[in-house]
């Protein structure tokens, strides 16, 4: 299938995508970026807004299922895709296996960064289930945490790997 | 779990009980500033100056005011019906630029619009014509004897919060000179074996809480009412410059604070309210002024230095005396820079038995950004450069780091500096667990450093902190303070003394989070006083709660309060038990009520805990094991150790995360992270993350081992002390002493590979 974009006289645009499995559909300012469109229009805000230059992560969005800075991604990007965000991984009542790994390790102190964090933890072990810590510190080196020191974020992904690994083998 | 030595009944403390806000953060609901939606609420911009010194000769809003969407613009001239000036320390600080810019960055007009976009458009309609000043950017600069002077500091006022004794000022651009003196430091020197002599340079350094400064402003023109939602530290200095400023009662002020995306210092005392405040009321709307990285990196930062040291020993390495002079950079307006130079000048002698110091301190204005608090201030400026002087003199004695720190360290009950505090932590027991989790003493190459490091740092602020406690009829109870979660966990500390205090499971209590007109009074939350002052007053409001439970239930059984006990949310007696809600019950009548614990700390007279400054003494100790490669003067870090002397842990995993996040920040100081300005404009070079390195994953550590000493020895709850800000002041130290048993004398930082290269050339060339 093939989706076209095209923008209006205007300076509009309008976007059809999912947001963490519901079909969205919106007409935008073409220079809405994917943070704005997310968290102003649809009022989703677990994505945060630091650095504003695409390197310190906190307003990382999954789109079909790979990680970006949405700060510098435009929402029409997003068109015909599937984005996800972090209010997506709790959205039937419980917690995915890494946000509670998070929880668990204390690899949360502030939390500014652990949108970010736990989304892009979400696509490294979807890649690599049983990762290394060589893996996570080169897979996760555009998420900075200014709390934490990073030990315990390494702990809570390889902690949520152990404990995904074990629930597919087990079922 | 053996928690009986503590107050009855509770089995929290002591317990990694896991963080009340975890869950929310993990999932994204947190509320923090800048998603609070203000009904009415309009989008603030600033234009700010691009020149570091220059007069405003006018500035021309028309344009911008006729743009449709366009709310209110702020310039200097909408504020002279108050006197605008502000700063705790020093009223040197306009809230908007009034005729003159000092710096570059400094706002010079605000826009209130329907949308950011809008605003961001309004700012760059407005032109402004300035006349250039010739500028001031180095301390050098600021201090030659022709410089232009930045303020009449003559004309300047204290601040509300000056707190620093003598204020007189001559002409020139230091705004705040402290010094001290014991022994005869001349004759000391004089006569000993061994002197070692170096200049320092620490750089400016951003604190990067990851969500900037944001404020929300409302101001009620009928009731003359002003509401602030602020990511402040500090709401009740807050609320109260606020108030001073215009001309307001303070219970007319209140500052809501939510959930807060890290601080460090960046958050404390009053940065954009001023501002967000005066926009509002000129917009008659709530307004939201929501920094970039690249404003907020220039609304405060830490202080850059210049210093001069020498050290003075023994052939045997007893240390005799220690002189200091350190010049720090506070930029155009004081901020906490008094403070600062104040703290950094008490920490510069170390924790060592001399016979006699000497060190003068100065805080100098410069054309630059605003300088002020950031964890562990005062000890990061100068720990690493007199540790370094303590394993140069070390070497020449024949002794290691380790043996002449056990040789000269103060011990518990000496005094650190005369009429304060004495020591309250056993410093030799520390020192030698951060040399055995370095693995001290096991074969190394000699490209691999190991260095350790110790200091103290007067921690705790002025003590006062109030708290209150309900229990409902149902016997759940909600506690109200106001020290600002930002990261630290105090809330989930709170809870577990809380729980501790009367035996009840944390599910059932709740901390809400401060707002000056509902949680009482707290001075600050910084200088690692939360768990230490604020926790001690909830503990009180705890025991007064538990106090009346008891004579509830005496009552109800007919027993004296002593022949009974508290444990699993009731009273006992025996094995006969009424639970919280029965009693509660039983003295209001059946529809219930409530009860009400208050807990108050306060400078005590006599003996008391808080009697002396200060608070107590926060141990800064690191351990650090470091590769060089010896032909680019690249850095490996191999191991960090951190040990935290905090007294007792209330929640020891707490301890260490925050122990960990401040040897990152430590490193980052030491090794990659430097604010540059442009030496002729005063610019800020590198004001994005492209350009400034803030530590990341690849930057860890091969291994880190971290202890928790607990000798029970805080002025605390429990016997608990501070912790949070020691492990950052240590690392930056113990980076230095590392490279120095590698081969290379640093005396700037951060260490880069350059700087690490260079001084190798120079050692090799002498």
């Amino acid at each position: 299938m093939t989706t076209t974009t095209r923008m209006t006289e205007t300076g509009t645009i309008t976007i059809d995508a999912t947001v963490n499995g519901r079909p969205v559909h919106a007409t935008i300012a073409a220079q809405t970026t994917l943070l704005d469109f997310v968290r102003e229009e649809l009022g989703l805000r677990g994505a945060k807004r630091s650095c504003d230059v695409q390197v310190c992560g906190a307003c990382t969005m999954l789109l079909d299922g790979t990680p970006v800075s949405s700060c510098c991604t435009l929402a029409w990007e997003a068109q015909g895709k599937a984005i996800t965000t972090i209010e997506g991984l709790s959205a039937h009542g419980s917690l995915d296996p890494i946000q509670q790994a998070f929880v668990d390790t204390g690899a949360v102190q502030c939390g500014f960064c652990t949108s970010g964090m736990v989304l892009t933890a979400k696509s490294l072990l979807a890649d690599n289930p049983s990762p290394s810590r060589d893996d996570i510190t080169a897979y996760m080196s555009g998420n900075l945490c200014r709390c934490t020191g990073y030990w315990r974020i390494i702990d809570a992904i390889q902690l949520a790997g152990e404990r995904m690994r074990d629930k597919d083998g087990g079922s | 779990m053996t928690n009986h030595t503590y107050t009855p009944g509770g089995e929290s403390i002591g317990r990694n009980v896991p963080r009340i806000d975890a869950r929310a953060k993990a999932t994204g609901e947190t509320v923090y500033a800048g998603d609070l939606q203000i009904p009415g609420m309009t989008y603030g911009k600033l234009l700010r100056s691009p020149y570091a010194h220059a007069r405003i000769r006018s500035i021309d809003t028309s344009a911008a005011k006729a743009l449709p969407g366009v709310v209110a613009v702020l310039i200097g001239e909408d504020v002279l019906d108050i006197n605008p000036y502000y700063g705790h320390a020093i009223k040197d600080r306009p809230l908007i630029a009034i005729d003159r810019v000092r710096f570059a960055g400094e706002p010079v007009a605000a826009v209130a619009a329907e949308s950011l976009a809008i605003a961001a458009d309004a700012v760059e309609l407005i032109e402004v014509e300035y006349d250039p000043l010739q500028t001031v950017i180095s301390i050098d600069e600021a201090l030659a004897a022709d410089a232009p002077h930045l303020h009449v500091t003559q004309l300047l006022k204290k601040g509300l919060f000056h707190g620093l004794g003598d204020f007189n000022l001559d002409p020139g651009n230091v705004c705040y000179h402290h010094s001290f003196a014991r022994g005869d430091a001349d004759a000391v020197f004089a006569g000993a074996d061994i002197v070692v002599e170096g200049e320092y340079t620490f750089p400016g350094i951003y604190q990067y809480a990851m969500e900037t400064h944001t404020t929300i402003a409302s101001w009620n023109p009928l009731q003359d009412e002003v509401q602030l939602w602020s990511n402040c530290q500090h709401p009740f200095l807050v609320r109260a410059e606020i108030a001073d400023l215009f001309g307001l009662p303070q219970n007319n002020v209140r500052i809501t604070v939510p959930w807060l995306g890290g601080g460090f210092g960046s958050k404390s005392y009053t940065k954009m309210e001023p501002i967000t405040v005066a926009l509002a009321r000129k917009a008659r709307r709530p307004v939201r002024i929501a920094n970039m990285v690249d404003e907020s990196m220039v609304t405060t930062r830490r202080h850059g230095m210049n210093a001069w040291m020498r050290t003075a020993a023994r052939s045997d390495g007893t240390l005799l005396a220690r002189e200091v002079r350190a010049w720090f950079d506070t930029g155009a307006y004081a901020d906490n820079g008094p403070r600062v130079v104040a703290t950094g000048a008490d920490a510069a002698p170390g924790p060592y038995r001399w016979e006699a110091v000497k060190v003068d301190s100065w805080g100098v204005y410069t054309n630059t950004s605003s300088a002020g608090s950031y964890r562990a201030f005062g000890a990061s400026h100068l720990q690493w450069a007199g540790e370094l002087q303590i394993d140069q003199i070390g070497r020449q004695c024949g002794l290691d780091g380790l043996q002449i720190r056990e040789r000269n360290l103060l011990t518990p009950g000496e005094y650190v500096r005369p009429g304060g505090k004495p020591l309250d932590a056993d410093l030799i027991g520390d020192i030698r667990q951060a040399a055995a989790n370095l693995g001290w003493g096991t074969p190394k190459p000699d490209n691999v450093g190991r260095g350790l490091s110790v200091g103290l740092l007067a921690a705790g602020a002025h003590p006062v902190s109030t708290a209150f406690c309900r229990m409902e009829a149902d016997g759940t109870v909600t506690v109200y303070g106001s020290s600002t979660d930002m990261g630290q966990g105090v809330r989930t500390v709170y809870t577990q003394i809380m729980a501790q205090e009367l035996a009840l499971p944390v599910s059932r209590i709740r901390v809400i989070g401060g707002d000056t007109q509902i949680t009482p009074y707290d001075r600050s939350t910084g200088a690692s006083r939360s768990t230490t002052l604020a926790g001690m007053a909830v503990k009180r409001a705890g025991g007064e709660l538990r106090q009346q439970l008891l004579d509830i239930a005496s009552r109800e059984f007919g027993l004296p309060p002593d022949a009974l006990e508290i444990r699993d949310a009731a009273v006992w007696h025996e094995d006969e038990s009424r639970s919280f809600p029965d009693l509660i019950k039983a003295h209001f009548g059946m529809v219930g009520g409530e009860l009400i614990g208050r807990g108050e700390v306060r400078p005590e007279q006599g003996s008391g805990s808080y009697a002396e400054g200060p608070v107590f003494w926060e141990v800064c100790i690191g351990g650090i094991e470091l590769e060089v490669d010896q032909d680019t003067g690249k850095v490996r870090l191999l191991k960090t150790a951190s040990v935290a002397d905090v007294g007792k842990a209330i929640n020891p995993d707490q301890v260490e995360i925050q122990e960990m996040g401040g040897i990152m920040q430590g490193l980052g100081n030491a090794l990659w992270e430097e604010m540059l300005f442009d030496p002729q404009t005063g610019q800020l070079l590198n004001s994005t993350l492209f350009d400034y390195h803030i530590p990341t994953f690849g930057d860890l550590a091969v291994e880190h081992a971290s202890s928790i000493v607990e000798n029970e020895d805080g002025p605390g709850p429990y016997g608990s002390k501070g912790v949070g800000e020691g492990s950052l002041a240590g690392a930056i130290a113990a980076v230095a002493t590392a490279l120095y048993d590698a081969g290379v004398t640093i005396d700037q930082l951060p260490a880069t590979p350059e700087r690490i290269w260079r001084a190798m050339q120079k050692e090799r060339m002498e």
